[in-house]
């Protein structure tokens, strides 16, 4: 089984968030960047797949250079192999074409992404892979099971959750509960060093329109102080949010 | 021309978010200076959209239709998209929506903007602000194709009623095959769903532990209320991953989010920023929490959440 897994390079979920430029880009300046959150879920996911299902494992990122030091601590946590597609991650469907080629040419079986990246948000891109290679498609992954070609995967819904049946070739949009939170892996030593050996090919992007432009940034207008309500008082609470919030 | 939107729903009736959408199409449409065209799937009677500026509803009906299935319904509705030559098409911010919305922009050649937050501020260029960053910006960005995907954040743009009443067609629509199905549901029928909840009461460590969440459901019962949790909650096991709020979470966009025992991580807030009024509830006034919140309780969870039970009761029974 061929897996590919997408890793988004993303701000740190600490990160203060500014602009740069007339707010129209991302101030990189000071901020630590990892493996998005939900894409993590799935790398390990693919890591049990090749101990237990002797799976091979690539990762890809589309972006610069400055995104290799993420695919390579994919690399140190036991990817085989990994892919960067050398141009700038402007917007969610170009992300999207560019990584359908990369799966259409190395006829990958598993493509696990991210539900959505933690930046943008835009939470369309394993989808938009989905359609663009005519494969079958899971969102909001939370566990999955492949057993030769046929496929076992959980949903999370509105209110609960789903069980689906559907076989190979397969697009995942996961996040977490494909594993739990304290099975993700930290790289050691040895994978680091390993990771060092592993080819990170690079390929360059195949041409694609502009469909949506990112204009311009704005940050949420400051935010009053808090009312504080005395525990002895709590009449005054709900006539607050009775009367000025009018939420009850 | 015209917008078309996907009202969706849950055993044949509309679910919160498809009115709001109705009512964000229709203020596109006025926009545009054209009409707006609702798609259906397996309504029982889809008569409220005339009150939020819808004109003309296409009904599809079909058992075939009852589960949902992501690739079959963005079909569909881009079938509707092409008969009605829609130049915008409004989806919601559910788990389906943003599961079939990707799969309509392939099929369609459109743009996609999700977690929109308003109305066009422009539509030529077609401009719209949304949220991202999990709720710490906003991005504003432009739809460049022909056809434009605008999926609204739930609970952004809320409802704008309309006098009219929209007329009504059956819509025969082709269903393509789709080797994903639907093995079994895991639903809890009887409680309101964080996505659904207009209050959301979430508890976090301060709680001690699993035994003490009767009073957060007893809280959230008064209020019709979903439950929800922090991350170190759901980790430790102590209530499902399905409460699990924040970054890694599910988002909340409620009108009223009670945050009882929850310091406030930075991941956390990320999460839940998208509510309206947050009340905080917690016995360390220097809680992190306190800075996002509108209103606060410094207290012990324990002595204020039972209090403020007997409280709302007594409010609700004069209401």
């Amino acid at each position: 089984m061929k897996i590919l897994v997408c890793i988004s390079h993303v701000p740190d979920t600490t990160s203060k968030i500014n602009f740069t430029e007339d707010d129209s880009k991302f101030d990189t300046n000071g901020v630590q960047f990892v493996i998005n959150p939900n894409d993590e879920f799935g790398l390990t996911r693919a890591m049990w797949l090749k101990e237990k299902q002797s799976a091979n494992v690539t990762v890809v990122n589309v972006g610069g250079a400055e995104t290799e030091p993420t695919l390579r601590k994919a690399l140190a946590i036991g990817a085989d192999a990994a892919i960067r597609v050398n141009t700038p991650a402007t917007e969610s469907f170009s992300v999207a074409k560019q990584l359908a080629n990369v799966v259409k040419d190395g006829e990958y079986d598993l493509v696990i992404a991210g539900r959505e990246s933690i930046d943008y948000n835009g939470g369309m891109v394993p989808g938009m892979i989905a359609g663009l290679t005519n494969a079958n498609f899971v969102n909001n992954c939370i566990g999955l099971e492949v057993d030769g070609n046929s496929a076992t995967a959980t949903r999370e819904i509105d209110g609960g959750k789903e069980t689906l049946s559907t076989s190979l070739p397969l697009i995942i949009g996961g996040q977490k509960g494909l594993v739990d939170e304290s099975e993700l892996r930290i790289p050691n030593m040895r994978g680091i060093m390993m990771a060092r050996k592993k080819p990170l090919t690079i390929v360059e992007p195949i041409e694609s329109n502009q469909e949506t432009t990112s204009i311009k940034f704005e940050k949420p207008a400051a935010k009053g102080a808090v009312k504080l309500v005395s525990e002895d008082n709590l009449d005054e609470l709900i006539n607050l949010l009775h009367n000025e919030a009018k939420v009850i | 021309m015209s917008v078309l939107v996907y009202t969706e729903s849950d055993q044949g009736v509309f679910k919160k978010a498809a009115l709001e959408v109705a009512s964000y199409a229709k203020a596109v449409a006025n926009q545009l200076g054209t009409t707006v065209t609702a798609l259906t799937i397996n309504v029982n009677d889809a008569s409220a959209l005339g009150n939020y500026g819808v004109d003309k509803v296409l009904n599809v009906s079909n058992n075939e239709l009852d589960a949902f299935n992501a690739k079959i319904y963005a079909d569909i509705i881009k079938q509707a998209s092409e008969s009605e030559s829609a130049q915008v098409v409004v989806v919601s911010s559910s788990a389906d929506s943003k599961y079939l919305a990707p799969l309509l922009a392939v099929g369609l050649n459109a743009g996609y903007a999700s977690n929109v937050i308003e109305a066009p501020s422009n539509t030529s260029p077609f401009t719209v602000k949304r949220n991202a960053f999990t709720n710490k910006a906003f991005e504003v960005s432009q739809i460049n194709t022909d056809v434009k995907i605008v999926g609204v954040s739930s609970n952004a743009f809320g409802l704008a009623e309309n006098t009219g009443s929209a007329s009504m067609e059956d819509f025969a629509a082709s269903i393509v095959e789709s080797n994903v199905s639907v093995e079994s549901v895991d639903k809890a029928t009887d409680k309101v769903t964080i996505a659904d909840a207009d209050v959301v009461v979430s508890g976090g460590r301060g709680l001690k532990g699993p035994e003490n969440w009767g009073m957060i459901e007893e809280l959230a019962e008064v209020l019709g209320a979903a439950t929800a949790c922090s991350k170190p909650v759901s980790d430790l096991g102590w209530r499902p991953h399905s409460e699990h709020v924040g970054q890694t979470g599910k988002p909340v966009a409620s009108n009223l989010y009670i945050a009882i025992g929850i310091s406030g991580a930075i991941q956390h807030l990320a999460g839940v920023n998208a509510s309206k009024v947050k009340v905080v509830i917690n016995t360390d006034a220097e809680a992190p929490f306190f800075k996002a919140a509108d209103y606060g309780v410094v207290g012990d969870a324990f002595t204020v959440v039972p209090q403020l039970i007997e409280k709302l009761k007594a409010f609700k029974a004069q209401q």
